[in-house]
């Protein structure tokens, strides 16, 4: 038994704790917001928050959590995560929408650190998110949405 | 012309009964079977007997919800969002108020009319060509019978009811919602006719907008993917394949993999071991725990180096000729001014980000599948062989998918089989999830074929082309499979060939010709599937030439288009938008290609900043479309988006390689796709037309190789013949 601190509660599970906390989400709690990609933390897809900070789900085993807080896609709340998914929505950044999930998680670690983030600093924060849509453009347009709507 | 009015609940008889089962929440509905003319063959009788018996093209719950079933997956093109514009403009409700679902199970609905309607496909462009005329008709005719149930349950003419965004009005202030009358409108007859609103009169079609069908779901982690299918009591599967192609399981010890936690079972089944767990984990820990002896007796032992070598020593024995006109060979010999010049195009893999995946659940006679059917009747049939039960017994859902570029329409349904034969093997006793993990997606073949061409053109001494001489050496996608028949005549592939037959440019003297290889590599479409190496062949050619004419490249095309053809509108068109006859800021280049796939002309002129080979970067892409009549300008221009963002991150990084017949790649850190800071700038812009809409899925991706390459020649001079950019450009 293993117990995780995951969208404000804890949860215990039966599971090895080398699973990674992907798996733990997905497959043990039930919560499918959160993608697999690749596995190897190089798509993005899996992005949750641990302690606010983006982290690939994927390559985390449940065993380094401690008592850290981890935040998937259906628990995110406040203006940054409303001001992300409205210029998302607005702009219709998501085709397939499968990698959105990762991308919002990042874009919003970035714009919770840096309310304006210049084109270099989007392409820094968001260089390991993979969308094979290409909506990469767009989202660009819309984090800079994003940080207006904050402003 | 017969019409079949079906009920999304159940005919009559059964009402009662299902709106008991349903609590009477989701209230009656309409649904339409395709008119039989479009449809071909008989109706499709007694529904309800099937799995799937809510057949229809859409139907309306009490609470006015309008829910359109769609003939198409969506895998991100956005033909739910197409669809549903269809429906709503015709129907006369906005189309935030839609909803979409995948429908399956009856082909005479939804039979793809592109390709003679006997089989339901997602593919090839075809959804909005296959639908534009059925959804339409369908949202009509529910149109005419609500007007008409309002107008008998009112005591009024028809012709004064009207509708506005979901309600029917009388100007005697009667009004009742769609959703009010859904019942007393699936009580009368379907009327033969409908008329179908004229352009001038589409208040949604063609809107520009940013709207789309569950939008703010792909924001929120809510929109559901096969992958996301969770089902009482479900297992987890993975299979071990073989490490060569074609190879088979000769022996199995799986003693330490069933000791590992979770794991219940391990079965070999045709395409390898299977491991059934608890969960993903276990089943992915278990399957590095199997110990397995394979047979490679069969197997593929060449790597690519060697089919490359191969293919090019048959460049030198003639193929199969695909076109031909003039005399080639004369015109070469007397030509002063050639081009001879050869290609390397390597395999490549779909990588679409959700990986290939089903769930298969077996209740008493009938069976379930989720997965992202491009071609559900056949996986239907073949479940139901696997299963020993009638295809009727199948219900197939028909899931998004995260991304699928061809990948999931394969002749055998590889990932369907497999999930089916392993439910099976354990006796039916839980519903599977069969996941193919990131490097068996990779290394499960179906690539992008390898190919190498050969081509040989001559300038006349008045700088036109004179002869065109084309030879494509690579694996034919449909020889071997159950495509070949309906695709193959006489030896020729056509999507082998398909942008290079055909080619638009006027030369007197023209052979295209293809020789079909053998190797154990599976291969199969690629978005934009034979375009994706014709295209960048042709157009860079058309630039090599244009620069041995001394002629500009935009000019030097448009004196060997004809005077009415497509491309040359288009070609127009992007040169005028990218300012083509101005000057570039120095250190800036730009090349331009136009080519047309599916049905849809794409012209782009790609701008770089380039300093070096080690220094290339793509800065913008301005594109010009002719597909016809623009039902969704922002869906297209996001598919424009999508295929240049695509097509460059094959044309710059991708590649399968093997090395005695194993693939060198598993993951995205060895099979690199474009990535964030490599996306360019990207300006659509939609040429007016008053045609029937053609497909938007695929056409962005041909164009943007050779329009890159083109720019990287008038930067350093450099021809690069051998993709990818990583690889051709050093070479």
């Amino acid at each position: 038994m293993i117990t995780i601190k995951l969208n404000g509660r804890q949860q215990t599970l039966d599971a090895d704790p080398g699973m990674p906390l992907l798996w733990a989400i997905r497959d043990l709690i039930g919560l499918t917001g959160t993608k697999f990609g690749c596995g190897i933390a190089q798509c993005g897809a899996c992005t949750v928050h641990v302690d606010g900070v983006p982290t690939r789900s994927c390559q985390t085993p449940l065993s380094s959590l401690g008592s850290a807080e981890v935040t998937t896609i259906e628990a995110i709340t406040g203006p940054v995560a409303a001001a992300v998914q409205e210029a998302w929505t607005k702009l219709a950044v998501p085709q397939c929408g499968y990698c959105q999930s990762g991308q919002v998680m990042a874009a919003m670690a970035l714009l919770s650190e840096n309310k304006t983030p210049s084109d270099a600093d989007i392409d820094a924060a968001m260089a390991g998110n993979l969308c094979r849509c290409a909506t990469y453009a767009r989202i660009r347009t819309a984090i800079h949405d994003a940080a207006r709507a904050l402003a | 012309m017969l019409h079949l009015l079906t009920s999304r609940a159940a005919p009559p008889s059964r009402r009662g009964f299902l709106m008991a089962t349903l609590g009477g929440s989701s209230g009656l509905a309409l649904g339409f079977a395709l008119p039989e003319s479009l449809a071909g063959g008989r109706a499709h009788a007694e529904p309800q007997r099937t799995p799937s018996p809510f057949a229809g093209y859409l139907f309306i719950d009490r609470n006015n919800t309008v829910t359109v079933l769609s003939a198409h997956m969506d895998m991100g093109q956005g033909i739910y969002h197409g669809i549903a514009t269809l429906v709503a403009e015709e129907l006369g409700v906005p189309v935030a108020d839609i909803k979409v679902e995948g429908a399956a199970g009856n082909p005479r609905l939804y039979g793809n009319v592109t390709v003679g309607g006997a089989f339901q496909l997602t593919g090839g462009s075809s959804a909005t060509p296959s639908s534009w005329e059925r959804y339409r008709r369908a949202g009509a005719t529910a149109r005419t019978m609500l007007i008409a149930a309002a107008a008998k349950s009112w005591g009024v003419a028809a012709t004064e009811v009207t509708t506005e965004a979901g309600s029917l009005v009388h100007a005697s202030g009667k009004r009742a919602t769609f959703g009010e009358m859904a019942e007393a409108a699936s009580n009368l007859t379907v009327p033969t006719e409908v008329t179908l609103k004229a352009p001038a009169e589409w208040t949604q079609i063609g809107a520009d907008n940013t709207q789309r069908v569950a939008g703010r779901d792909k924001v929120t982690g809510a929109f559901n993917f096969t992958i996301d299918i969770r089902r009482p009591g479900m297992l987890y599967a993975v299979v071990a394949h073989p490490p060569r192609f074609g190879g088979k399981v000769k022996s199995v010890d799986a003693t330490a993999a069933r000791k590992v936690a979770g794991v219940v079972d391990v079965i070999t089944i045709a395409r390898g071991v299977a491991i059934v767990a608890r969960n993903t984990y276990a089943a992915i820990k278990g399957r590095e725990a199997l110990k397995i002896d394979w047979d490679e007796t069969r197997a593929e032992q060449r790597g690519s180096d060697e089919l490359v070598e191969a293919y090019r020593r048959a460049l030198a024995v003639p193929g199969t000729i695909a076109a031909k006109r003039g005399d080639v060979a004369g015109a070469l010999a007397r030509a002063s001014k050639a081009i001879d010049v050869s290609f390397e195009f390597p395999y490549l893999a779909h990588a679409a980000l959700e990986p290939l995946d089903a769930v298969v659940e077996r209740k008493g006679d009938s069976l379930e599948i989720w997965g992202g059917h491009q071609l559900p009747d056949f996986y239907q049939a073949i479940a139901a062989q696997i299963a020993g039960l009638t295809p009727d017994r199948v219900k197939m859902n028909v899931m998004p998918t995260g991304g699928g570029f061809g990948r999931r329409a394969v002749a055998d349904g590889d990932v369907i089989a497999e999930a089916t034969e392993i439910a099976k093997a354990i006796g039916w006793t839980a519903p599977v999830k069969l996941l193919w993990t990131r490097e068996d997606d990779m290394r499960g073949g179906r690539y992008r074929p390898l190919y190498v061409h050969k081509l040989r053109a001559s300038l006349g001494p008045d700088g036109r082309i004179s002869a065109w001489h084309h030879h494509i050496v690579g694996q034919s996608i449909a020889i071997g499979t159950a495509f070949e028949t309906s695709l193959v005549s006489g030896g020729i592939d056509p999507t082998s060939v398909e942008g290079a037959a055909d080619m638009p440019y006027a030369v007197p003297d023209l052979q295209v010709e293809v020789t079909n290889m053998r190797a154990g590599v599976p291969v199969l479409w690629w978005r934009s599937v034979g375009h994706t190496h014709t295209a960048y062949a042709v157009e860079t050619a058309m630039d090599e030439l244009a620069v041995l004419a001394g002629q500009d490249p935009v000019a030097f095309r448009l004196k060997h288009l004809a005077n009415n053809s497509r491309e040359r509108s288009v070609l127009e068109a992007v040169a005028a938008k990218a300012k083509w006859d101005e000057p570039l800021p120095l250190g800036r280049f730009r090349g331009v290609a136009v080519h047309k796939s599916f049905g849809t002309v794409v012209g782009m002129v790609i701008e770089i900043t380039a300093t070096g080979p080690a220094n290339i970067k793509v800065e913008r892409v301005v594109a010009a479309v002719d597909c016809g009549i623009a039902i969704n300008p922002d869906v297209i221009r996001a598919q424009i988006e999508g295929g240049v963002g695509f097509g460059l991150g094959a044309i710059l990084h991708s590649q399968i390689t093997l090395t005695k017949g194993i693939v060198d790649q598993g993951n995205f850190d060895s099979y690199q796709v474009l990535r964030f800071d490599e996306m360019p700038i990207v300006e659509v812009h939609i040429l007016p037309s008053t045609r029937s809409p053609s497909g938007i899925g695929e056409p962005g991706v041909p164009p943007v190789g050779p329009a890159l390459a083109n720019a990287v020649a008038a930067a350093i001079g450099k021809r690069v013949r051998m993709l990818p950019f990583d690889k051709g450009l050093s070479a």
